[in-house]
């Protein structure tokens, strides 16, 4: 299998979870309160591809998958495709885009004010993320913003930690994922900053 | 050969079963489970257990009923807060069949600051009463909210049973506790029981119910069975579910959602569209099976019956 071959398939399984949806919605198999299982449903994906596109650096440094780099903006983008179709479910079938109300809410609900606030997060970076911007930024500096998705992800498992009424295990669970794939970054991070200083003590 | 295509989202027409049949069906499962269980039973007791499901009949009609659009059966029964079960809101439909168990009586205790306290198997409890359909309006505190025909009658009928001296300032009802029946109950997601609590003048009011069932028929496991409280201008949380105790205290109690979150569930929780909670607005609802949302009323629209009650009061802090 080539990287072509690769991405098309990553391509289409992504797609998969939107077309269940809209055909789950045609077939009346969303149950009595669709609106809500669409919002629901939307966000939580949304969530499932941050977890996965930030597993694929730490599975490129134990277990030597580089591979798996070039699939990596694409799963980023499809963070993007179900976290906007999420906001515009929230825009459009709760608010109707009644934008007085809608400004309310963001100001007054902590959890709105967090969604909103990790959904403009994800727009600089899908801006830049074709090959030309990454050129346009450079390598260093579109590095450095594309941190954002450390934010980007502790924000969404506390949005979603804050919207639950009193079952916080499945927020939990994801915080826990994410805590781990950010922690492995840490350690790595100083591990290897540690070691550049033992080396210039030598020199 | 006329041969009519499917169009996507449609429903096949041998899909759709009228109210009835669906009745029916239910009441054939009901009475085939029945005799299967039968089957291992000596025949005395075989005989008792193969008298059919009652539905109600010739209810009385309420001067309390709105005459809005029902919700359908479907919606009332598969949309279920009931954490007793399940979290979401599709399970418990389905882990709730068989609760409550036939095989357990079920005993109701009424105790605390009353001259008649006592303890009643449920049939014994609900004998005495004229059963009513009382249409009402049903809020949830997440915003959404449906029109559900119950049957039941005013808490009020019991309580003057009961008769409560001067010490009872408010009754507080608690749900089962049995996780091998309420399986929710093994993850301690509130401090079970289930305990929720009304003001003795909120439950004197005669838009008080006690429900033991909705559409005519015996309530299923999932909407409370086999008796539940339903306040109709409070959120739906207060409408405790499958009760087992009602006690007169003298102090405030406190609610399974009062100790889970003190900030967001207050001892009232009257429906109000200008007291926010928390995390979410309140103003509006979407009515269950409605596209657009509705704007919520002060007291779910039943200010006229229950304002009087909280003439003195700041809603905002008595939420």
């Amino acid at each position: 299998m080539n990287v072509k071959q690769l991405k098309l398939g990553v391509f289409l399984i992504s797609l998969l979870p939107a077309i269940w949806l809209i055909y789950a919605l045609f077939t009346h198999q969303l149950g009595v309160n669709p609106i809500e299982t669409l919002t629901r449903e939307t966000g939580l994906w949304a969530l499932k591809f941050l977890v996965l596109t930030l597993t694929i650096t730490p599975l490129r440094w134990l277990v030597g998958w580089n591979f798996l780099a070039s699939i990596r903006r694409m799963l980023g983008l499809y963070v993007f495709f179900y976290a906007l179709i999420h906001m515009l479910l929230y825009l459009w079938l709760d608010q109707f885009f009644d934008i007085e109300e809608i400004i309310k809410d963001i100001i007054k609900r902590p959890f709105i004010t967090i969604g909103f606030f990790t959904f403009s997060a994800l727009i600089p970076l899908v801006v830049t993320s074709n090959n030309a911007m990454v050129k346009k930024i450079g390598g260093k500096r579109w590095k450095r913003l594309h941190k954002l998705t450390y934010f980007i992800a502790v924000a969404s498992c506390i949005h979603f930690y804050m919207l639950v009424k009193a079952d916080k295990l499945e927020p939990l669970q994801y915080g826990l994922v994410v805590f781990i794939l950010l922690a492995i970054r840490l350690y790595k991070y100083y591990f290897k900053q540690a070691s550049i200083k033992v080396h210039t003590v030598k020199t | 050969m006329l041969i009519r295509k499917k169009r996507l989202g449609e429903i096949a027409a041998s899909e759709i079963t009228d109210y009835q049949t669906y009745l029916n069906r239910r009441q054939f499962l009901n009475r085939a489970a029945i005799a299967a269980s039968a089957s291992m039973m000596p025949l005395s007791m075989a005989h008792a257990a193969s008298e059919p499901v009652p539905t109600f009949k010739n209810l009385i009609k309420s001067q309390y009923s709105t005459d809005e659009e029902l919700n359908t059966f479907e919606q009332i029964t598969t949309y279920n807060n009931f954490y007793e079960f399940a979290v979401n809101k599709t399970y418990p439909s389905q882990m709730a069949t068989n609760f409550p168990d036939n095989s357990k009586p079920w005993r109701v205790v009424i105790e605390g600051e009353c001259d008649k306290p006592g303890e009643y198997d449920y049939d014994d409890l609900v004998r005495p009463f004229s059963m009513e359909e009382r249409i009402y309006h049903f809020r949830c505190v997440e915003g959404w909210s449906m029109v559900i025909p119950w049957v039941g009658f005013p808490l009020a009928d019991l309580i003057k049973r009961a008769q409560p001296n001067s010490k009872a300032k408010f009754v507080e009802f608690t749900t089962l506790y049995d996780p091998e029946q309420m399986p929710g109950q093994k993850r301690s997601v509130l401090d079970w029981p289930y305990t929720e609590g009304l003001r003795i003048d909120e439950a004197m009011n005669p838009l008080t119910l006690l429900a033991v069932g909705l559409y005519g028929q015996e309530l299923l496991g999932q909407n409370g069975a086999p008796i539940r409280l339903v306040v109709p201008w409070k959120y739906g949380f207060k409408s405790i579910k499958s009760i087992v105790r009602i006690r007169f205290v003298e102090a405030l109690p406190v609610s399974a959602w009062m100790k889970a979150g003190p900030r967001e569930y207050g001892f009232y929780s009257n429906v109000n569209p200008d007291v926010d909670h928390p995390r979410w607005s309140q103003s509006r609802e979407r009515r269950i099976g409605e596209f657009l949302k509705r704007k919520t009323k002060l007291f779910n629209g039943y200010g006229e019956q229950v304002a009087h009650l909280y003439t003195e009061m700041d809603l905002t802090k008595n939420f």
